[in-house]
C-alpha cells in the first residue's frame, strides 16, 4: 500500500535527486477549487506512469502573465525575475504545465529575461504518454461514444499553434469528437484572457463565455473539454447560466485521462 | 505630325510623379514618427512570408467569397499593368499599339486576356459594391466606417470600374477604326469582350471615332495616374504596403509580449542582480508604454497605412462580437489618423506631437483597450499581418505605469500579486496545500 507522492524540488535538491520534469502548477492550480482536482489528477497520472517529476510547491509564484497583459510590466518582470532565479538555481531544464498562461509567459517571455527552458503544455505531455503507450486508456470507460466538443485556449492555439495535441488526447478515449463551428484559429475566447479574468467585462450586449457557451451547446456535446484553469471556469459558469449543468460537463484533459485510467 | 499630345504626356505624367514622391515622403515621416525596431532577422522566413501572404493572398482565403472575387482584381490589377507600360511607351513615343507587331499572335491573345480580366474586375467590383452598399454585410458596415471610410471605399470600386468602361470602349473603337483602315490603327485578329460592345459604336463617323478612341484612351491613362495619387490618400495604400508589411511581420509566436528592456534594468537595479549592461548609464526612458502615435514602434504605424479597413479582425474580436466597443480595425485607424495629423500639422509649421493632443484620449479610449482579451484572433485574422494587439497593449502599459490608471479591480489583482504572489488573495504559505488530499490518497 502507497500513496502518491509529490515531490518538492527542496527535496529532491536535498536528497541530492533531479526530477525528469518539473510541474508548474500555477495560481489556478494551487488555489481554484475547481482547478485543483486538475492538478490532482495529473499529479496522479504522473504517480500512475512513474514520471521522475517534482513541484516548487511553496516557491512557486505567479508567473506574471496578468500584471503583464493588464501593463504592469514591472510587476510582471519582478515576478518573472524571481522565478527565474528559483528555477535556474535548481538547475530546471524541462517544465511541464497545465495552464496555457503559465505555458505561454514560461516558454515565450521568460527567456529574455534569462530562463530557458523547454516548456509543455499538460496536453502535449499527455498526448507523449499516449502515444508512447505508458498511458493505457481502457477504452471503455465512461466517456466511451459520448460527444465531446474541445474549446481552444487561445494561449495554447493562436497564441502557440498547439491545436492537435489536445485533441489527439480526446481522441486516445474513444469518443467522438465534435467540432465548434469556430475552432483552431479561428477558435473563440472564453473571455478571460489579457487579465479579464481579474475584472468585470466592459459594457455591451453579452458576456463573451455566454456566446461561447451558447456555441459549445449547439454542438450537442455531452461533455466541453478544456485545457486551461480559466476556460474551465468560464465556461461551467456558461453552462450553469444556461442551467445546463446537470446535462453538459465541464472538464480539464488530465480529468478525463485519470478518469479513464480509473485513478 | 504635332508631338503636342506626347509633350502633354510627358507633363502629366511627370506631375503625377512629383505628386506621388511628395506623398511617398508624406507617408515615409508618418511611419517614422515611430521608435526604432530592428525586423531584419531571418530573411527568409520574412522573404517567404511575404511571398505566401501578400503575393500569394494565403490569409484572404480563410474567407473564401471575397478572396476569389478580391483574387480576380489582384491578377486583373497586376496583369493590366502590363498594358499601361505599353500606353507610356505609346504615350511618349507617339506610336500606337507599340508591341502590337513584335509580338503578333501573341498580342492578340494577350489583349483578349487584358479584355477577360477587365470583364472579371467589372463583376467583382460590382459585387463589392453590392456587399458595402445594398446587402450591408456586417463588417462593412460598422459605426468607424462612417463618412470618409464608406466613401472611398465605394470611390475606389466605382474608379475601377470606369477605367475598366474605358479599356473596353477603347478597344471597341480602336479595331472599328482598324478595320476602316484609318491610318496607324492596328487590326489585331479579334477582341471579344469589346468586340460584344461593338455594336453601339458602328454608326459613328471615323471622325467621332477617332474621338472616342483618343478619349477613352487619355482618359484610362491619365485615370491609372490620378488613381495611382488617390491611392497615397486612400485605405487601398496596402496594394503597395502589403509587401513590406508581411515581409515585416512579427515572426515569433503570437503569445509573446516584447520585454520592455528599459524596465528589467530597473528591475535588476532593483533585486540588486548584476549584468552585463550595470555600470553603462541606463538609456533615457521617454515614457512607459504608448500615449501617443511616437511611442510605438514605426512597425505599428506601417501597420496602420496598411489597413485596408476590410474588417476581418473586428468580425473576429470577442470583444466587438459580444458588444463592447473595442474595434481593432478602429485601433489601427486611429493611429494612422493621429499620424497623419500630426506630420500634417508640422508640415504646415504647426505643434505636431505637441498639439496637446494624444492617440490615447483623442483617438482611442480606456474602455475600447480594456475590453481585450489579448486572445489574437486579430491578428490571425488580418490578411496582411497586421497586429492591433501590440498597439493595444503598449496602451495599457502607459495607462498602468504612468497613469496608474488601470481598472480598480486589476489595481487590487496587482496589489495580490505584490503581497501574496498570486493575483487572488491567498497566503502564499497555503499554495502546497492541494498535494495534502492527494498524498493521503491510496495509489493503487
Amino acid at each position: 500500500m502507497s500513496t502518491y507522492k509529490v515531490p518538492t524540488m527542496a527535496e529532491m535538491a536535498a536528497s541530492g535527486d533531479s526530477p525528469e520534469i518539473l510541474f508548474w502548477v500555477g495560481c489556478a492550480g494551487s488555489f481554484d477549487d475547481r482547478y485543483k482536482a486538475v492538478t490532482q489528477a495529473f499529479v496522479k497520472i504522473l504517480n500512475k506512469v512513474g514520471v521522475s517529476f517534482a513541484v516548487l510547491g511553496p516557491e512557486e509564484a505567479c508567473t506574471g502573465d496578468p500584471a503583464r497583459r493588464a501593463g504592469n510590466e514591472f510587476l510582471f518582470q519582478m515576478q518573472a525575475v524571481a522565478n527565474i532565479q528559483v528555477l535556474n538555481g535548481y538547475n530546471i531544464k524541462k517544465v511541464v504545465t497545465a495552464c496555457p498562461h503559465c505555458f505561454n509567459t514560461i516558454k515565450n517571455e521568460y527567456p529574455a529575461l534569462g530562463g530557458n527552458y523547454e516548456v509543455i503544455h499538460h496536453s502535449q505531455f499527455l498526448q507523449q504518454l499516449i502515444n508512447e503507450g505508458k498511458v493505457a486508456l481502457q477504452g471503455g470507460g465512461e466517456f466511451k461514444g459520448k460527444k465531446i466538443t474541445f474549446h481552444d485556449s487561445c494561449f495554447l492555439g493562436r497564441a502557440n499553434n498547439v491545436y492537435e495535441a489536445p485533441r489527439e488526447v480526446i481522441k486516445a478515449l474513444d469518443v467522438e469528437l465534435v467540432e465548434m463551428k469556430r475552432c483552431r484559429t479561428k477558435g473563440l475566447c472564453c473571455g478571460a484572457g489579457g487579465a479579464q479574468m481579474f475584472k468585470e467585462p466592459e459594457p455591451g450586449k453579452k458576456d463573451i463565455n455566454i456566446e461561447r457557451t451558447e456555441e459549445a451547446l449547439a454542438t450537442g456535446a455531452q461533455a466541453i473539454a478544456v485545457g486551461c484553469p480559466f476556460c474551465l471556469t468560464m465556461m461551467t459558469d456558461g453552462v450553469k447560466n444556461k442551467d445546463k449543468e446537470n446535462d453538459v460537463q465541464v472538464y480539464d484533459l488530465a480529468e478525463m485521462i485519470a478518469k479513464d485510467m480509473g485513478i | 505630325m504635332s508631338i503636342l499630345p506626347q509633350l502633354i504626356f510627358l507633363l502629366v505624367f511627370a506631375l503625377a510623379g512629383f505628386i506621388i514622391y511628395k506623398r511617398v515622403s508624406f507617408l515615409r515621416r508618418s511611419i517614422f514618427l515611430g521608435k526604432k525596431e530592428a525586423r531584419n532577422d531571418n530573411q527568409d522566413e520574412r522573404w517567404k512570408t511575404m511571398m505566401l501572404v501578400a503575393l500569394g493572398q494565403k490569409k484572404m482565403f480563410k474567407r473564401l467569397g471575397p478572396a476569389f472575387l478580391h483574387l480576380l482584381i489582384y491578377v486583373a490589377f497586376i496583369i493590366i499593368n502590363l498594358e499601361v507600360l505599353e500606353f507610356i511607351i505609346d504615350g511618349l513615343s507617339g506610336q500606337h499599339r507599340i508591341f502590337a507587331p513584335f509580338l503578333g499572335g501573341v498580342y492578340n491573345v494577350a489583349m483578349n486576356i487584358f479584355e477577360f480580366l477587365a470583364i472579371a474586375v467589372l463583376v467583382s467590383c460590382f459585387a463589392f459594391l453590392i456587399r458595402r452598399n445594398i446587402m450591408r454585410v456586417d463588417r462593412l458596415a460598422m459605426k468607424e466606417l462612417k463618412g470618409w471610410p464608406a466613401l472611398d471605399a465605394n470611390l475606389i470600386l466605382i474608379i475601377e470600374i470606369v477605367l475598366m468602361f474605358a479599356i473596353l470602349t477603347m478597344n471597341a473603337t480602336d479595331q472599328i477604326l482598324a478595320e476602316r483602315g484609318v491610318e496607324k490603327y492596328i487590326a489585331l485578329q479579334g477582341l471579344f469582350f469589346s468586340g460584344l460592345i461593338q455594336p453601339i459604336f458602328q454608326g459613328m463617323s471615323d471622325g467621332t471615332l477617332i474621338f472616342i478612341e483618343r478619349f477613352a484612351w487619355w482618359f484610362h491613362i491619365v485615370g491609372i495616374l490620378a488613381f495611382a495619387i488617390y491611392v497615397t490618400y486612400s485605405k487601398h495604400l496596402h496594394i503597395f504596403l502589403a509587401f513590406p508589411n508581411t515581409w515585416y511581420s512579427n515572426l515569433k509566436p503570437k503569445g509573446e509580449m516584447k520585454n520592455m528592456d528599459e524596465v528589467t534594468n530597473e528591475v535588476n537595479m532593483m533585486l540588486g542582480i548584476q549584468t552585463e549592461a550595470t555600470g553603462e548609464p541606463p538609456a533615457e526612458v521617454a515614457r512607459f508604454g504608448a500615449k501617443d502615435v511616437n511611442d510605438l514602434s514605426w512597425v505599428n504605424i506601417m501597420n496602420a497605412f496598411s489597413c485596408t479597413e476590410c474588417g476581418r479582425c473586428t468580425a473576429e474580436c470577442p470583444a466587438n462580437i459580444t458588444g463592447k466597443i473595442l474595434s481593432p480595425r478602429k485601433i489601427m485607424m486611429d493611429v494612422r489618423d493621429r499620424a497623419e495629423e500630426v506630420v500634417k500639422s508640422i508640415d504646415a509649421g504647426g505643434q505636431g506631437l505637441e498639439d496637446g493632443k494624444s492617440l490615447l484620449g483623442d483617438y482611442t479610449t480606456k474602455e475600447e483597450i480594456n475590453a481585450c482579451t489579448s486572445c489574437n484572433a486579430c491578428v490571425e485574422a488580418c490578411p496582411v499581418n497586421i497586429d492591433p494587439l501590440s498597439i493595444i497593449l503598449q496602451m495599457r502599459r502607459y495607462v498602468a505605469m504612468e497613469e496608474s490608471g488601470s481598472p480598480a479591480q486589476w489595481n487590487a489583482m496587482f496589489q495580490n500579486m505584490e503581497t501574496s504572489f498570486s493575483p487572488w488573495k491567498f497566503a502564499p504559505t497555503d499554495r502546497f496545500n492541494w498535494a495534502d488530499q492527494v498524498k493521503n490518497q491510496e495509489a493503487e
